[in-house]
């Protein structure tokens, strides 16, 4: 069986391609950070080679999808600080691509015992904030995982953020202060450990050790360095108790976000931002703004860090299908961003429906893959459609390439359809329709600030109706 | 597919549920008479129950199953049960006071990722909450020793050790207390060379405790003879040790064989005076000690604590089938010979029953890992018995005939 690789998009695309270069690959394409695509090398013919999210490469690995693959410690050690028996070995450091974990807050003195009330840390690496919180010997913590902007949570709505940086310094562009260094990473190249101990890769692996400079200092993991902290900028804010605290997406919904808020009169002062600011200022007294991912939103106001939050259905359904008896809900319907949740499989596949699936996946040996986005979406539409032993991988976007090798079927969304044809692959069923929406928390607020929101919300509606 | 248990735990046969009920049982008996009363907690705590210092060493956190319940949107996180000591104390603290004598038969979870032990372990323990004095700590050791005894079980091995002492003598090797903290952690997490290792680094420390860490005491003497030794050069340890040297002498009075072994304190991180552990050959089968400070840290105020756990899944393969045959009922299978008599079957198993017979209806003609056979007609004979060992078949009408045969038998 052909050699499968998986190579980094982002961070480390530029030098991973450089160093690829210096190793003599002579890759056709790899340079590109949109879309998954399968360069081909002129050395090494043979091999299968893929371009992934970064986060994708480890999960990749230890599933046996792929048998070599690049990315940085951080990520390896996010799944190997909550699975340490997968089957992934780190075969050499490749030395560039430095960066740290920091766990840092928005002032140096942050209590860790907060009077009982649990410390509450924001991340994209929600394993190692809990592994960062237990060696702290935090009684009591909350860990929010998020997709991005970590660094946009404290003092406000997080005690502390644990994110990457290339360096230290980093931080104080963000306006924090370290509170501790979880891990200093660099680039790895790993290994499947059944394909390392089966399969001939030395020919690959030799090309890239070749390529590297001699070993220069060690990496040292998880070792926790506390530092001198530099004054903050972001000042934990007194937030007055009957502040509304509204929610806007970063990304791709800003102008569609920016026309509405616009249409209903609401204006605000540098969003989007080009500094990459995220409270801007608004025209309405007594309320504050900050930007987020909108896949975040619905845990932020279930938790009543935010009273109102503009997200998308899918991620409000993502969040109840993982928490059903959650607070939030969605208070209006934006009738924007429309795009359809599907289910889907490749065209080489004999099935054309759900219950097409369920005779499928029957007396099936290997269990059935699911890859989304989405995972509780993805976990609920295999429960509820039996579909017998299955797996749900998790991507960070772009989940088509994943079909027809590295998973059966994919939990999707899609605006016209074209992306999903184009990849020789069909849709067998459609879970939701999801629009942009404005989402709230059931809970009771006091009387000023209920006022506040109603009226907030009835403004949005009325620029809905005025489309 | 092939269908199979879940990597990691274990299946009971019914020949192992046999040993596992016997072995509870007997702890059950036990602890009653010694006037414990039972308690179970749910196998779902919150995970901020198991992290604060002084519970859970970082190590045993390290693998236990944590997850975020259907409702756990705050971040928060819920835990398989790790360990069997905390919620008891939880519990005690939430809805009990005073003198509280508890015991339980739970399941705790702990990943494991050799193919060696199991993830799932069960454990019968027993928590003498409100009670701090030595005698506290004879009775835990002597009840848990009735119940080993009881078992049949040969060569238990005690090994004394003291939480307070170890931690006194880190003191004294010179560590910070971020260091002494990690080394009381691989201490008990089972790390018997750590002391020696350390103690190696100061060499004037050393001198003086070697004996102390090397060897292995049997009486109440060993104690008192390094507390003359270290009175002046340290008198920090004065205290620890006269408490573990009182509880030390009061099991020599009562006759308690031990070893013991201030290096080898493997337990928790609860643990503040003596830690015991019991040993047959080289697999551990039990242990507990003394934790003051756990119930003061949940704020459930000054009260005293100790408790002793025992491995009802390694006990339950270590029995000796003689134990099992002296408890065991007799087992009898009841056979319809010919038509009809199906109602007299079911009545006939039904006394058999009352009279302390395991009594099971013949379903498909097998002998199984029954005893005897008794086979019921419509007319009379009504009942024929037949001695599954010996061949030998009598036959009577009525069931008292045929329970004083039985019985005359001697059942087995």
């Amino acid at each position: 069986m052909a050699v499968k690789i998986a190579l980094p998009k982002g961070r480390l695309l530029r030098k991973t391609a450089a160093m690829l270069q210096k190793a003599g690959w002579g890759l056709d394409e790899y340079t590109s950070n949109m879309g998954f695509y399968r360069p081909k090398s002129r050395k090494f013919p043979g091999p299968l080679i893929r371009v992934f999210h970064e986060k994708d490469i480890p999960i990749q690995i230890a599933m046996g999808n792929y048998d070599l693959g690049i990315c940085c410690l951080d990520w390896i050690e996010e799944l190997l600080v909550k699975y340490p028996s997968s089957n992934l070995i780190k075969v050499r450091d490749l030395l560039y691509g430095r960066g740290a974990l920091y766990a840092a807050a928005a002032s140096p003195q942050v209590d860790m015992r907060q009077n009982g009330a649990p410390v509450r840390i924001a991340s994209e690496y929600p394993n190692l904030a809990e592994a960062f919180a237990l060696r702290k010997r935090m009684s009591r913590f909350s860990i929010f995982p998020v997709w991005g902007a970590a660094e946009a949570y404290p003092p406000e709505n997080a005690e502390m953020a644990l994110l990457s940086v290339k360096h230290g310094e980093g931080l104080a562009d963000y306006g924090m202060v370290p509170v501790g260094r979880m891990l200093d990473f660099s680039a790895f190249l790993i290994a499947n450990r059944n394909s390392w101990e089966t399969k001939n890769l030395d020919k690959i692996v030799a090309s890239i050790c070749d390529s590297l400079p001699e070993a220069g200092e060690k990496t040292a993991a998880g070792e926790e360095i506390n530092e001198a902290g530099t004054p903050a900028r972001n000042r934990p804010v007194e937030i007055e108790s009957d502040t509304v605290r509204l929610a806007l997406p970063d990304g791709h919904q800003q102008q569609a976000t920016v026309n509405l808020l616009n249409r209903a009169g609401i204006g605000l002062d540098d969003y989007p931002s080009a500094t990459g600011n995220r409270r801007p200022g608004i025209n309405i007294d007594g309320v504050t703004v900050k930007v987020i991912r909108p896949q975040d939103m619905p845990l932020q106001i279930a938790n009543g860090n935010f009273d109102l939050a503009i997200t998308g259905r899918d991620w409000l359904t993502e969040h109840l299908d993982q928490f059903p008896s959650s607070p939030v809900r969605e208070l209006l319907d934006l009738k924007s961003s429309r795009v359809r949740i599907v289910a889907v499989v490749s065209r080489e596949l004999p099935v054309d429906d759900s219950a097409g699936l369920r005779r499928l996946v029957t007396g099936r040996e290997e269990p059935f893959r699911v890859a989304s986005e989405y995972v509780n979406i993805a976990d609920r539409y295999a429960r509820d459609n039996h579909l017998g032993r299955y797996r749900v991988i998790p991507t960070w976007g772009a989940t088509e390439a994943f079909l027809p090798e590295d998973a059966d079927m994919l939990i999707e969304n899609t605006e016209t359809g074209r992306t999903i044809a184009r990849h020789n692959l069909k849709i067998i069923d459609t879970l939701f329709i999801s629009t942009g929406c404005l989402v709230g928390s059931r809970e009771d607020v006091s009387g000023v600030k209920k006022k506040k929101i109603e009226a907030i919300v009835a403004r949005l509606r009325q620029a809905v109706e005025d489309k | 597919m092939k269908i199979q248990r879940c990597k990691g735990m274990r299946d009971f046969s019914p020949a192992e549920m046999k040993g596992f009920r016997l072995v509870e049982g007997l702890c059950r008996d036990v602890c009653s008479g010694w006037g414990y009363r039972e308690v179970r907690t749910p196998t779902i705590e919150y995970l901020h129950l198991f992290t604060s210092a002084g519970t859970l060493t970082p190590g045993r956190l390290g693998k236990v199953y944590s997850f975020l319940d259907w409702d756990g949107w705050s971040g928060e996180r819920v835990v398989l049960r790790p360990d069997g000591t905390i919620p008891v104390a939880r519990m005690y603290t939430e809805s009990m006071q005073g003198m509280a004598r508890l015991f339980y038969a739970a399941n705790l979870f702990m990943f494991e990722s050799g193919g060696e032990e199991t993830r799932e372990r069960w454990q019968c323990g027993a928590e003498l909450i409100g009670a701090g004095s030595a005698m506290a700590d004879a009775e835990l050791i002597t009840l848990s020793l009735e119940v080993l005894k009881k078992l049949g079980l040969k060569g238990v091995e005690l090994r004394l050790s003291h939480a307070g002492l170890i931690k006194a003598l880190l003191v004294k090797l010179g560590l910070t207390p971020e260091e002494q903290g990690r080394m009381f952690d691989r201490i008990l997490d089972g790390d018997a060379m750590a002391l020696a290792e350390i103690s190696r680094e100061s060499p004037e420390v050393s001198d003086t405790l070697r004996p102390f860490l090397g060897l292995k005491g049997q009486t109440p003497d060993f104690l008192r003879n390094q507390r003359a030794l270290l009175t002046r050069s340290m008198p920090e340890i004065c205290q620890p040790l006269d408490d573990f040297l009182q509880t030390v002498a009061l099991l020599d009075e009562l006759g308690v064989k031990y070893q013991i072994s201030v290096a080898s304190g493997a337990g928790f991180e609860y643990y503040t005076g003596i830690i015991f552990q019991y040993f047959i050959g080289r697999d551990k089968v039990g242990g507990g000690g003394r934790y003051d400070a756990l119930i003061p840290s949940m704020g459930g105020g000054d009260v005293p604590a100790s408790g002793f756990a025992l491995y009802l899944d390694r006990l339950m393969d270590m029995i000796s089938p003689e134990v099992f045959i002296k408890t065991a009922p007799v087992r009898i299978l009841v056979r319809v010979k010919s038509g009809g008599a199906v109602k007299e079957a079911f009545t006939l198993a039904g006394r058999l029953r009352e009279a302390g017979y395991v009594a099971g209806l013949d379903l498909d003609g097998k002998k199984g890992d029954f005893r005897w056979i008794v086979e019921v007609r419509s007319a009379a004979p009504v009942f024929s018995i037949v001695d599954i060992k010996t061949k030998k078949k009598t036959e009577t009408s009525t069931v008292k005939e045929l329970l004083k045969r039985l019985e005359g038998e001697g059942g087995g």
